[in-house]
């Protein structure tokens, strides 16, 4: 049983990614104008045929998608119109751990300070400071996170005058970036695991603890915590991809040169062979963890059963 | 619950029984969300009557008057080539508007019957919704969207499109879990054993019982997309000029914040706003039609 649900979730997840690059692909070569546009940039003929016979732009489509993965799947994804002089994979290698980095402490801090803050509103359910927790969850939730950016450099740049506008490579420099990335996840932690300790605070367990007289404390730490963080693992799980590769608008705000800045820039330029190679390091992040979320489920809470749970 | 509680429910006047009624009823007894709800409608119609209300019109620029400070000629300033801000304010909040309802529109004439017919069909037809469903999420919504706007270019109609592909999940889900859930309860049997065909039971039985939550989703996706086109058209993705939108009026202010910062706190405090406020609404409304269930508000998924 288990390995056949796990089967039928791999076998899903490939199907999924493999259409979504064909798809991408299509896309991307179904639509005129390129990298050399004539327009933009115009050529002698017998130097783009040249050019377009370099890049494999001549080929049929599926001859030319057929060669994407065969490369692909030996680690060649090929160079980027926008840095001829590197591979795609170098490009990656240099930019993704920019946006690593500014992941793993948003990760980090918004996991943390979030259940804290998530448990505290809960156990204070109803009182000033749950209130205000609340409110300032349903802020950071709701509002861009770019919109936050611009009101942090607004104070903090022009107003004080304690931090330069944007940036990389000083610490301080993380401090806008952070504080502004990590409001959405941050809020979101907090709300789920209000929710969820509040859930599980109702369960009779609870009120057993108490009456064979544990502490309020003890019962929290031992029986509250541990029930409540069955949803919150599974329900959060799948936001951590998000924040290694989305940190689009805080890294084009705050000129980080990260992926998601990257991507932008390749977006503008058509640059194909880096769109491919993000949209599938994404894909693929992205459908691993709702798959190990959905594993961890099941692991962790022996009351659901396997296949009955969607994505 | 405690005594407190029962005796607090009973000094309550008692809730109305017709069921929009007592949605009313429920809704209103939260002041936040009335507030919200005020603030959004006063918004919207701002933003509805722009032709009536802006001063000039949104492409009307005076390059003499570039970058002024607010002054009682121009309340909010000009921007960098003497476009009245508060006029491009207004009319941004209808670009938003039209894009996001345009995307909310096609989004349930796409994902309503696709998430009925799965509900319902069953079989191959729900086999290829939930596979059409994933494909869909394989990557975020946002990078999805630019995925397409990098192919078909920017302006309204295609960033209504790339939103679009990715808004008709939430309803098609909803819709599909809703028609799975209703299919075998037993009214809709029993209207099935007396000979109701497929037409009526959707449209008499399963339909009905599902406008609540729908209300719901489409409130709820409603600001979301107000917060994606923003999005889109802050990295200049988005809506193409002379046209404005609050996103594309942030992005062009981010040169001129040292000198002239109210130009990007205008159009930030007003996608805030407005996304802030409609989310409560959103909220509040869930809360009362289906009072049984109160769950945290996911992000932009």
């Amino acid at each position: 049983m288990t390995a056949r649900y796990l089967f039928g979730r791999i076998s899903g997840l490939v199907v999924a990614v493999v259409t979504v690059s064909i798809l991408a692909f299509l896309l991307m070569h179904a639509v005129p104008g390129g990298p050399f546009d004539e327009t933009r940039s115009p050529l002698p003929p017998a130097a783009k045929a040249n050019i377009l016979r370099k890049y494999g732009l001549d080929q049929p489509i599926w001859v030319q998608y057929a060669r994407y993965v065969w490369h692909a799947l030996h680690g060649d994804f090929g160079t980027p119109y926008q840095s001829p002089t590197e591979t795609v994979l170098a490009l990656l290698a240099r930019v993704w751990p920019v946006t690593l980095l500014l992941g793993a402490i948003v990760v980090g801090i918004s996991f943390t300070l979030g259940l804290g803050l998530g448990v505290l509103s809960a156990l204070r359910q109803n009182t000033w400071l749950d209130n205000l927790l609340t409110s300032v969850a349903t802020l950071g939730m709701t509002v861009p996170n770019f919109v936050i950016a611009i009101w942090l450099i607004y104070i903090l740049s022009i107003r004080a005058r304690w931090l330069p506008t944007g940036g990389w490579g000083e610490a301080r420099l993380l401090i806008m970036p952070v504080v502004a990335y990590s409001l959405q996840p941050l809020a979101i932690v907090a709300r789920y695991t209000r929710v969820a300790v509040l859930e599980a605070m109702a369960g009779d367990y609870v009120r057993t603890a108490l009456a064979k007289g544990l502490s309020p404390a003890q019962v929290v730490v031992r029986h509250v915590l541990r029930n409540a963080l069955i949803p919150i693992v599974t329900l959060l799980g799948p936001m951590i991809p998000d924040l290694f590769t989305g940190s689009i608008f805080i890294e084009f705000t705050f000129r980080i040169p990260g992926l998601g800045k990257f991507f932008v820039t390749s977006i503008f330029q058509r640059d194909y062979p880096m769109i491919m190679a993000t949209v599938l390091l994404v894909a693929v992040l992205w459908s691993l963890t709702y798959l190990a979320s959905d594993v961890l489920y099941v692991l962790i809470d022996p009351r659901v059963r396997l296949g009955a749970r969607g994505r | 619950m405690s005594l407190q509680g029962v005796a607090a429910v009973r000094m309550l006047p008692a809730a109305p029984r017709n069921l929009w009624a007592a949605a009313w009823w429920r809704y209103a007894r939260n002041r936040v969300r009335v507030l919200a709800a005020g603030t959004a409608l006063v918004i919207v119609a701002a933003s509805v009557a722009a032709p009536l209300v802006a001063p000039t019109r949104y492409d009307v620029a005076e390059i003499a008057e570039s970058l002024q400070q607010p002054s009682p000629r121009h309340w909010l300033g000009t921007d960098a080539i003497g476009r009245d801000v508060l006029s491009r304010l207004l009319y941004g909040g209808r670009t938003s508007l039209e894009v996001a309802l345009a995307v909310v529109a096609l989004a349930v004439l796409v994902g309503v019957p696709l998430g009925v017919a799965a509900g319902f069909a069953g079989g191959w037809v729900d086999y290829a919704v939930v596979r059409l469903v994933e494909i869909s999420t394989a990557l975020p919504a946002l990078l999805l969207a630019m995925l397409l706007i990098s192919v078909l270019g920017s302006g309204i109609g295609n960033a209504i499109l790339a939103l679009a592909v990715v808004a008709w999940i939430e309803p098609c889900r909803l819709m599909r879990a809703q028609t799975l859930a209703l299919r075998n309860r037993e009214f809709v049997e029993a209207a099935w054993a007396l000979g109701a065909g497929t037409g009526h039971l959707v449209w008499r039985h399963i339909l009905p019982n599902t406008v609540g939550p729908l209300i719901v989703v489409i409130t709820l996706t409603i600001p979301r997309m107000i917060f994606a086109e923003a999005s889109l058209s802050f990295l200049g993705l988005g809506i193409n000029d002379p046209l404005p939108s609050w996103g594309k009026m942030v992005s062009e202010s981010v040169s001129y914040m040292q000198v002239y910062p109210v130009l990007g706190i205008a159009p930030t405090v007003m996608i805030a706003l407005m996304v802030l406020t409609l989310t409560l609404v959103g909220d509040g409304l869930r809360d009362a039609l289906d009072p049984s269930r109160g769950q945290p508000t996911g992000g932009l998924r």
